[in-house]
């Protein structure tokens, strides 16, 4: 029973930051980007690829997940994404797929259709019991890595200037831009923060969903749209009450429940968005 | 004076709608190509049955995108439903393919009625996720009721001849075709006869302002969901059409992709004129099948490609060219 709920919270952690970069650009700068799995493919694969090809150790890997896909991230938000800020939501949907029709085939072509796998080290894997309760040391891992990144996230967003900024773009782009805040600047930094999470988060879930594939950025994308629509757009809080209950609704739907299947978490969406169209944690005029 | 100006209005008003109605020399043509490409190659009638298929199914979607303004990615919901629909029909003993399309229809008509009304609240994002979530369950029920639906496995029908004459399936591809073809224009009549009335003129304004049309007297909620049973019942009959002529289902019909495919298609054949979803069917699948007889795993780089650059230029800007080259040929005759 508790193995399940830390599993849950585990894996309710993993998609947080999968999707927080998701969640933020959707409450920041109203834009639906699809392609975000594909920035959590490209984290996954330097990991995988620096481990078995270079032999660089698991923990090394990890910052470089966060800044291969954040500098991609930033040339494309510059060069490509900032030109739809403004466009209808279909319009950011197509486009957003069109990225993704890209890069699955791209992965493909440069690194073949087989699944890399990351080889955790020994002091990861195994079990633990803790008062009869196993619990993988993984998943350990995982909740205290997650669990502070969004700790730092949210104290840099009250607690810091920038944090301040942003916050203010988010009420009012005009209006921030007008008192002199770079929001463009701003947006950029944001993008790119998140695309990183993104690709720490892929690398991190590469050893949890059997390897990173080039279909990855399509499998994972219904499951990030889930976590944002739940949470609604307000930032962190949302991204992060989604994640945790959807990650603890799945894992525990598989368990008790297997033949509903997915069937579970698609119902939660479609009645939390019944109630609350917004989502759960929804910016008060419901932009 | 003004009950004078009321008429000469109703009047201008009549001669625009009759303006409207008319027929014009390509779209005859373009029926007249179509139904010559069955006959002149035969040998791919199973690609042709493909397109007509899928631009039936695109066609549905221009009726809730193009002609209403509402989002859907999940529109593969009810294409799944009607194939499923078809299929289990035919292995429940009911073989007569006609008959099969009319439930079909109705069973997906029926699930969009049920389900417009969540598209009524909330952003594009919203209707976007619940479309998009309701698909998704649809194909998850499919995948765990096997019982019924063959899961994984899917399922193999046969079907009767149509009509009691023409055998389809693998023997009969050219009927296939014929067959879809003949679905395809009949539906795409009533679609544009629903189109240029009043009541599609209505579901314009609603797409146009959702506001003001209401506050010009129309019900808004009521056209939505009328129009999306409408498409729902279309996609429906796609689905129906796609299983009793490939006579296989499959679960993927439910997938995610299917959905983003008939968007695709529309959008690159131009949403709102009804002809858009057909053309942007043709060419996607025959790009398909020349890319990936290329490069078969990389042919969907080539479909991205093409969407990025569409964004990018601006569909407006597109539909727009096409648009005035369009009246430009037409002109001479009709306005």
């Amino acid at each position: 029973m508790l193995t399940i709920l830390l599993d849950g919270i585990a894996y309710g952690m993993l998609l947080f930051v999968l999707s927080c970069g998701l969640s933020v650009t959707l409450g920041l700068m109203n834009f639906i980007n699809l392609a975000h799995g594909a920035f959590a493919m490209v984290g996954g694969y330097v990991t995988a690829l620096l481990m078995n090809r270079a032999g660089v150790p698991f923990l090394v890997t990890l910052p470089l997940a966060f800044l291969a896909p954040a500098l991609i991230g930033i040339v494309l938000e510059r060069t490509l994404y900032r030109r739809l800020y403004g466009a209808s939501p279909l319009d950011q949907v197509l486009f957003t797929i069109g990225l993704v029709f890209m890069a699955m085939p791209a992965a493909n072509y440069l690194l073949g259709d087989q699944p890399q796998q990351v080889h955790l080290p020994a002091w990861l894997s195994g079990r633990i019991e803790f008062h009869g309760v196993g619990i993988g040391v993984y998943r350990l891992f995982i909740i205290g890595v997650c669990g502070a990144i969004a700790a730092a996230l949210q104290i840099f967003l009250v607690r810091t200037r920038f944090g301040a900024r942003l916050r203010a773009s988010v009420d009012d782009a005009r209006v921030a831009s007008g008192v002199g805040i770079n929001v463009d600047f701003l947006f950029a930094i944001t993008f790119a923060v998140g695309s990183g999470l993104a690709g720490l988060g892929g690398a991190l879930a590469a050893d949890v969903v059997g390897g990173i594939d080039p279909s990855f950025p399509l499998k994972f994308m219904v499951t990030f749209l889930i976590v944002v629509t739940i949470g609604g757009s307000n930032g962190i809080l949302g991204a992060l009450v989604g994640s945790l209950l959807l990650g603890i609704l799945d894992v525990a739907g598989k368990y008790y429940v297997p033949s509903l299947g997915a069937f579970i978490i698609y119902f939660v969406m479609v009645v939390t968005l019944i109630l609350r169209p917004q989502g759960l944690f929804a910016r008060g005029d419901g932009r | 004076m003004s009950a004078v100006a009321t008429l000469t209005n109703t009047a201008r008003l009549k001669a625009h709608l009759q303006r409207r109605e008319r027929w014009r020399w390509w779209e005859i043509a373009f029926w007249l190509a179509i139904l010559a490409a069955v006959f002149a190659i035969p040998s791919r009638a199973g690609l042709i049955n493909e397109i007509l298929i899928a631009g039936l199914f695109a066609l549905s979607l221009d009726l809730i995108l193009g002609l209403t303004g509402i989002v859907s990615l999940g529109h593969a919901a009810f294409f799944g439903l009607g194939a499923y629909s078809a299929a289990i029909l035919s292995s429940a003993g009911l073989a007569d393919p006609t008959l099969g399309l009319v439930i079909s229809a109705l069973i997906a008509a029926a699930l969009g009625l049920a389900t417009a009304p969540l598209l009524l609240r909330g952003s594009d994002l919203t209707r976007l996720m619940v479309t998009m979530g309701i698909a998704l369950m649809l194909g998850e029920l499919a995948n765990r009721n096997s019982w019924i639906t063959g899961g994984a496995d899917g399922l193999n029908i046969s079907m009767a001849p149509v009509l009691g004459l023409f055998p389809i399936g693998f023997t009969g591809q050219r009927n296939a075709a014929l067959y879809s073809l003949a679905v395809l224009f009949l539906l795409f009549l009533m679609a544009r006869r629903l189109a240029q009335s009043p009541f599609g003129l209505s579901l314009s304004a609603v797409r146009e302002n959702k506001l003001r049309a209401g506050a010009l007297g129309i019900s808004t909620s009521r056209r939505i969901i009328a129009i999306y049973a409408v498409s729902a019942a279309y996609a429906g009959v796609a689905g129906a059409l796609l299983a009793q002529t490939t006579q296989i289902v499959s679960l993927d019909l439910f997938d995610f992709h299917r959905s983003a495919d008939v968007m695709l298609m529309l959008i690159i054949g131009g949403a709102g004129y009804l002809y858009g979803g057909i053309i942007g069917a043709a060419i996607f699948i025959v790009m398909k099948d020349v890319i990936s007889g290329a490069t078969p795993e990389y042919w969907e780089f080539w479909i991205g490609a093409l969407l990025v650059a569409l964004v990018l230029i601006g569909r407006e800007r597109i539909s727009m060219h096409v648009r005035r080259t369009l009246g430009r040929l037409i002109s001479g005759r009709s306005s």
